[in-house]
C-alpha cells in the first residue's frame, strides 16, 4: 500500500481545524502548526471542541485519504502519552495507523 | 429543518419500522432503512441496507453511504428491537446478550454515528424506542424491560451531550402493538399488560407516527431528553 506522507496527514488535520475554527471566536481559533497544543494545559479547545475535532479528522481521512480509522479505540486511549496532545502527536499517531 | 427530510429508520423489514418507512416515504421524505432481512418496501424514496444493527463495520458503511449521497441526516428513528419473555431463572445468557445487543448496543451505535453526521448541520432529531414494560416492571420481561431502561437513560444523557449541536434526543415508550414482536406472547400476558395501562388497548401504528411526527416538527426543537410513554403509565 502507498505510504501516506506526513505533509498529506497534516493537510488533512488542518482542513479539519478550518472546519472547527468556523465555530470558534477569534481568540480561540486553533493555529495550523505542528506545535499547536490540542489537549490538556494550554489547549484552546474545550472538551466538546475536542470531540468535534476528532470526528472531523476521522471523516476527512475517510474523504480525502480514502481510509477508515478509529481515533478513539482502546489502543489510542491506552497510549502512555496521549496522541491528542499536539497537532504533531496526532499526525504521528494517524501515520502509525495508516501506514502499519 | 427542511420540509423534505433525510430519515434513517432501523428495523424496517416488518412491523412498526416498515410502517414508519412507508409512511415517511409517502410524505416525500428520503428514507434509508435497515434490517437483517431484505426489504419488501418498493418506493423510489426508499433505500435499504441488510445488516445486523450490532455490526459496527456494516453500520459505519451505511452512514458513509448517507454521508456520500445525502446532504446530511435530519432524523434517526431507532426502532429495531427484539423481545423475549421468560422467568429470570430460565433465561439463557445468550438470550440476554442478543436482547441487550439489538436493543441497547444497536441504539448506541446508530446514535453515535448519526450524531457525527448531524453535528455538521447543527440540527437533528434522534428518536429511540423504549417500552412501557420498563416503568411497569412486568414480570417475565426482566431482560427486555432492562434493555429499554438502558435506552431511556442513554437518551437522557445523550440529549445533554448533543444539545449544543442543535440535536434533540427523545424516546417513545411503546405499548404492545399488533406486530411480530408480540406474536409469540400468550394473549393472557398481553391482556395483563394492557390492564396496567391508563388506556387499555393495543397501540395502533398511527399512535406511534403521531408522536414521531410531533418530535420531528421544527416547533419541537425545545423538547429533548424526554421519554413519552404511550397509553399512559
Amino acid at each position: 500500500m502507498r505510504m501516506i506522507t506526513t505533509e498529506k496527514i497534516n493537510e488533512t488535520i488542518y482542513n479539519a481545524l478550518d472546519e472547527i475554527n468556523q465555530l470558534l471566536p477569534g481568540e480561540k481559533k486553533i493555529q495550523k502548526t505542528e506545535g499547536e497544543i490540542l489537549y490538556g494545559s494550554g489547549s484552546r479547545l474545550d472538551s466538546l471542541g475536542m470531540v468535534n475535532l476528532i470526528v472531523a479528522v476521522e471523516q476527512r481521512i475517510q474523504d480525502e485519504l480514502g481510509q477508515s480509522i478509529d481515533l478513539t479505540d482502546e489502543k489510542a486511549l491506552s497510549q502512555k502519552n496521549s496522541p491528542f496532545l499536539t497537532v504533531k502527536t496526532l499526525s504521528d499517531y494517524i501515520a502509525s495507523l495508516l501506514n502499519n | 429543518m427542511k420540509d423534505k427530510k433525510v430519515i434513517l429508520i432501523t428495523g424496517t423489514s416488518k412491523g412498526i419500522g416498515k410502517y414508519l418507512a412507508e409512511y415517511y416515504c409517502s410524505k416525500g421524505h428520503t428514507v434509508t432503512g435497515c434490517s437483517r432481512k431484505e426489504s419488501e418496501i418498493k418506493n423510489e424514496n426508499y433505500s435499504h441496507f441488510s445488516l445486523d444493527v450490532t455490526d459496527e463495520e456494516k453500520v459505519k458503511e451505511l452512514f458513509l453511504h448517507i454521508r456520500k449521497n445525502q446532504p446530511g441526516l435530519d432524523v434517526l428513528i431507532n426502532n429495531a428491537g427484539i423481545a423475549s419473555m421468560n422467568h429470570v431463572m430460565l433465561t439463557p445468557l445468550e438470550t440476554v446478550k442478543k436482547i441487550l445487543g439489538t436493543n441497547f448496543t444497536g441504539t448506541f451505535l446508530f446514535c453515535r454515528e448519526a450524531a457525527k453526521l448531524m453535528r455538521k448541520n447543527n440540527s437533528g432529531r434522534i428518536i429511540n424506542f423504549s417500552s412501557v414494560a420498563s416503568d411497569l416492571a412486568v414480570e417475565g420481561e426482566a431482560i427486555y424491560a432492562s434493555s429499554k431502561s438502558a435506552v431511556v437513560t442513554f437518551t437522557k444523557v445523550l440529549s445533554k451531550e448533543l444539545s449544543s449541536m442543535g440535536i434533540t434526543v427523545n424516546s417513545i415508550g411503546i405499548t404492545p402493538v399488533n406486530t411480530d414482536l408480540i406474536k409469540n406472547v400468550p394473549a393472557g400476558k398481553i391482556d395483563n399488560l394492557l390492564e396496567m395501562l391508563t388506556i387499555k388497548r393495543l397501540a395502533e401504528l398511527e399512535d406511534i407516527s403521531n408522536v414521531t411526527d410531533f418530535l420531528i416538527r421544527e416547533e419541537s426543537r425545545f423538547i429533548t431528553g424526554q421519554n413519552i410513554n404511550l397509553g399512559g403509565v
